[in-house]
């Protein structure tokens, strides 16, 4: 198991990911001789986990069952412990495609927060690229070090515990992007800059606020950045129903007509419409004339 | 620095490099042929100039078709020197007479060879209202003048993101209105990355398929299955990936599906008599491409030139020479049948993804058979109720997990001072998605339901029978 990497069987070691039902599920840290508590009672790693198939089927002690998955990173979003806000996967898909990451991609990232972004960017860049993140925050820095290694892709990334507006990277021209979510990017705009390629490269800004956006937009234009673009990506989720709509009465008739059961769809009641705005430039490469 | 000069190679623009044309908002794919006259955007000109020069960089048309970098001065000078503005427009009447150049003195200006700045700055000079025009006007009216007059190309390396761009910009018809945030988010839901193992089954021009190639880095395989005589690969050329990406590139028709399935495929090698009656379509399958591939794609597509032989004096021995290369042919591709047959045959693929003008529910239903457990599929459709269809049928036979019915929004802002807003118009549609993670089957006991728990399963579907007896009460 790795997050950059498939495998077919459960391992001591690994990080699996506990199906329990529909948007519920558990990330468990496999040991021999461990346990884990479920509402339909306990998986015993050494018996149910361990040399089985991920996918697998494995039936807890209170006789339920649950579905145990090879991690992703898109699964690890969905289960990973918050420290911060996180990006989900409709923006980190977004953000991806975008920033034109592939494997071999050098990307510098900021704040690293709970890592969820991180594990995205990881994957894709595997197995020649790599990730340079920076977090402020010394127990957070910590925190999202031992997850990579425990996550086997430590090997994929730096991480530093620095502030990323002073600092800045700790890397000049080697990444092809740059990608920031903190509270003020605009003063790390200039650290961006130095941490592209000389030959050019991409950045993405993450912010809530259009203010932020503004200002961000105002640091990326005076730094010479090009092709800037704004934009909001909206997830919509739909419930797939069947309805039946009940036919009126119309008075005595020859023969009713039979309502027949529609399968339709559903949006939820709520559904969250903003996560933040992604703003995009790219660097132009130096001009050396 | 030092390194500067040899460092520079990987990002020139070589003879034979496939190629992103840019100018504004609006891209072409071609392939830099030093003779080829090239049409874009309604001028014509030869890519021969551009060879040696780096990548993204700008250049002027000029007469003769030919091309010149563009100094980075030259995008700056923007007609910034007019700093006069009125603040509303309660004077300014609209009598058509405001501009004094009449379409002859425009077209004049450009016989003469002035630069697309030059009209601009005259067409300005020569307007009696923009100085009374306020500044965002004045903004407004010159970006508009720009995008007319202004006639430069930017030249660019290719990406999915460029491809997705230009294809949904330009053609979405072609890849079944896919929008490029839709295409995102398959390819993210699917965890397409570098070492699996991924069937891809699309008739998007190659676009899903060059994509999912892209985040695969040239790791692992990818196994194109495709309807009709032959996998459409016309968006793959363009990404001009290079050749050792193709060798992890394998494709299966997808009419050979139940035969594999069935353990009754034949690729063993075949008795070179009977090869040429052969069921393979092999005839059709040079001939299906083209005729799917290049009407209308020539506007933005490069595709291969097709190699006629041209002979026709010894018609004998070319009539030997034919049959030999047919032979030849049919051998090759009777193995790489056998490849990627024998990559099918493990029944352990690492994702799925599809994205077709095709029905998608029997296609899912077939090719999730090839997928491990545990592993990721996402199906793209044009329309919902097809994939209200699969959702239904894998909720019916069991084997998924997580599945979910999606779209998303795109909006795009203008983000300028004080004229901030979303941009009056927006994509209506970039199509639906069906995503899930695959799981084992369980046999002994009918899995038609997707909560794992024992606990009582409370039925999802409206109570109708409750409410029609409350409706009859």
């Amino acid at each position: 198991m790795s997050f950059a990497e498939y495998s077919q069987e459960i391992r001591d070691g690994d990080v699996a990911i506990v199906y329990l039902g529909h948007e519920s599920m558990m990330p468990v840290k496999v040991r021999h001789g461990a346990q884990t508590q479920t509402r339909y009672g306990a998986i015993r790693h050494s018996a149910d986990l361990i040399g089985k198939r991920y996918g697998a089927k494995v039936t807890c002690s209170k006789g339920g069952w649950v579905y145990v998955l090879h991690p992703t990173p898109e699964l690890w979003t969905v289960t990973l412990p918050h420290r911060t806000q996180i990006l989900y996967t409709t923006d980190i898909a977004t953000i991806t495609l975008m920033l034109e990451l592939k494997p071999g991609s050098v990307v510098c990232e900021s704040g690293t927060g709970s890592g969820s972004l991180s594990h995205a960017i990881l994957r894709t860049i595997a197995p020649t690229g790599h990730l340079y993140t920076v977090e402020f925050h010394q127990q957070r820095a910590q925190k999202a070090q031992e997850e990579f290694a425990e996550h086997r892709v430590d090997h994929l990334v730096t991480v530093a515990n620095a502030d990323v507006c002073r600092d800045g990277f700790g890397v000049t021209g080697v990444a092809d992007a740059v990608f920031l979510d903190i509270p003020a990017p605009w003063e790390a705009v200039r650290h961006a800059k130095a941490a592209l390629k000389a030959h050019g490269g991409r950045v993405c800004s993450f912010s809530p606020c259009m203010e932020q956006v503004q200002r961000t937009r105002q640091a990326l234009l005076a730094d010479n950045f090009e092709e800037l673009n704004t934009l909001e990506v909206v997830l919509r989720v739909h419930e797939v129903r069947s309805v039946s709509m009940p036919m009126p009465d119309f008075g005595p008739q020859a023969e009713a007509p039979p309502a027949a059961p529609l399968r339709t769809t559903t949006p939820p009641r709520e559904m969250p419409a903003h996560t933040g705005y992604l703003t995009f430039a790219a660097k132009p490469r130096d001009r050396r004339l | 620095m030092a390194d500067s000069g040899d460092d520079d190679s990987p990002y020139k623009i070589n003879e034979g490099d496939y190629v992103m044309l840019k100018r504004g908002e609006i891209y072409k794919a071609v392939q830099i042929q030093s003779t080829k006259k090239v049409v874009f955007e309604k001028q014509w000109f030869f890519l021969n100039n551009a060879v040696g020069h780096l990548y993204s960089t700008t250049f002027e048309i000029v007469s003769g078709g030919q091309l010149q970098p563009v100094k980075p001065k030259d995008e700056t000078s923007a007609a910034s020197d007019t700093k006069e503005a009125g603040t509303d427009n309660r004077n300014i009447v609209d009598d058509g007479k405001s501009q004094k150049l009449t379409r002859d003195d425009i077209e004049t200006l450009k016989e003469q060879g002035l630069k697309g700045q030059e009209i601009i700055q005259k067409l300005i000079d020569n307007s009696s209202t923009f100085r009374d025009k306020t500044e965002y006007a004045q903004d407004k009216y010159i970006k508009k003048k720009k995008k007319k007059y202004e006639n430069t190309v930017t030249i660019l390396k290719p990406t999915c993101r460029i491809m997705a761009l230009m294809y949904h910009g330009r053609e979405p018809g072609k890849i079944c209105h896919l929008r490029y945030d839709t295409l995102a988010q398959m390819l993210t839901l699917a965890n397409i990355h570098a070492g699996s193992k991924v069937l891809v089954f699309e008739t998007c021009a190659g676009l899903v398929l060059g994509a999912v190639m892209e985040r695969m880095g040239g790791y692992g395989s990818v196994i194109q299955m495709y309807p009709g005589g032959g996998p459409v690969r016309a968006g793959v050329e363009n990404f001009g990936f290079p050749a050792h990406f193709h060798d992890t590139l394998h494709d299966f028709p997808i009419c050979h599906v139940n035969a594999l399935l069935a353990g009754t495929l034949d690729t063993s090698p075949k008795d070179p008599d009977s090869a040429e009656e052969a069921p393979h379509p092999d005839v059709v399958a040079e001939a299906q491409p083209k005729m799917e591939d290049t009407p209308g794609d020539s506007e933005n597509v490069e595709t291969n030139a097709s190699r006629e032989p041209g002979t026709d004096d010894d018609r004998q021995r070319s009539k030997d020479e034919k049959a030999q290369l047919k032979r030849v042919k049919q051998e090759e591709r009777r193995k790489k049948l056998a490849a990627a047959a024998a990559q099918l045959d493990g029944m352990n693929a690492d994702g799925l993804v599809i994205a077709s003008r095709f029905h998608p529910c029997p296609v899912l239903m077939c090719l999730l058979r090839f997928l491990s457990p545990s592993r990721p599929f996402v199906v793209y459709s044009q329309y919902k109720e097809p994939l209200v269809e699969c959702f239904t049928k894998l909720k019916e036979q069991g084997g998924t997990v997580n599945l979910r019915l999606t779209d998303t929004w795109l909006r795009h802002y203008q983000v300028l001072p004080n004229r901030t807003h979303p941009m009056l118009l927006m994509s209506g549609g970039g199509g639906y998605l069906l995503s899930g993670i695959t799981v084992e089957t369980d046999r002994s006991r009918q899995a038609n339901s997707e909560e794992p728990a024992p606990k009582k399963q409370k039925v999802t579907e409206e109570p109708a029978a409750k409410k029609q007896k409350m409706t009859e009460s």
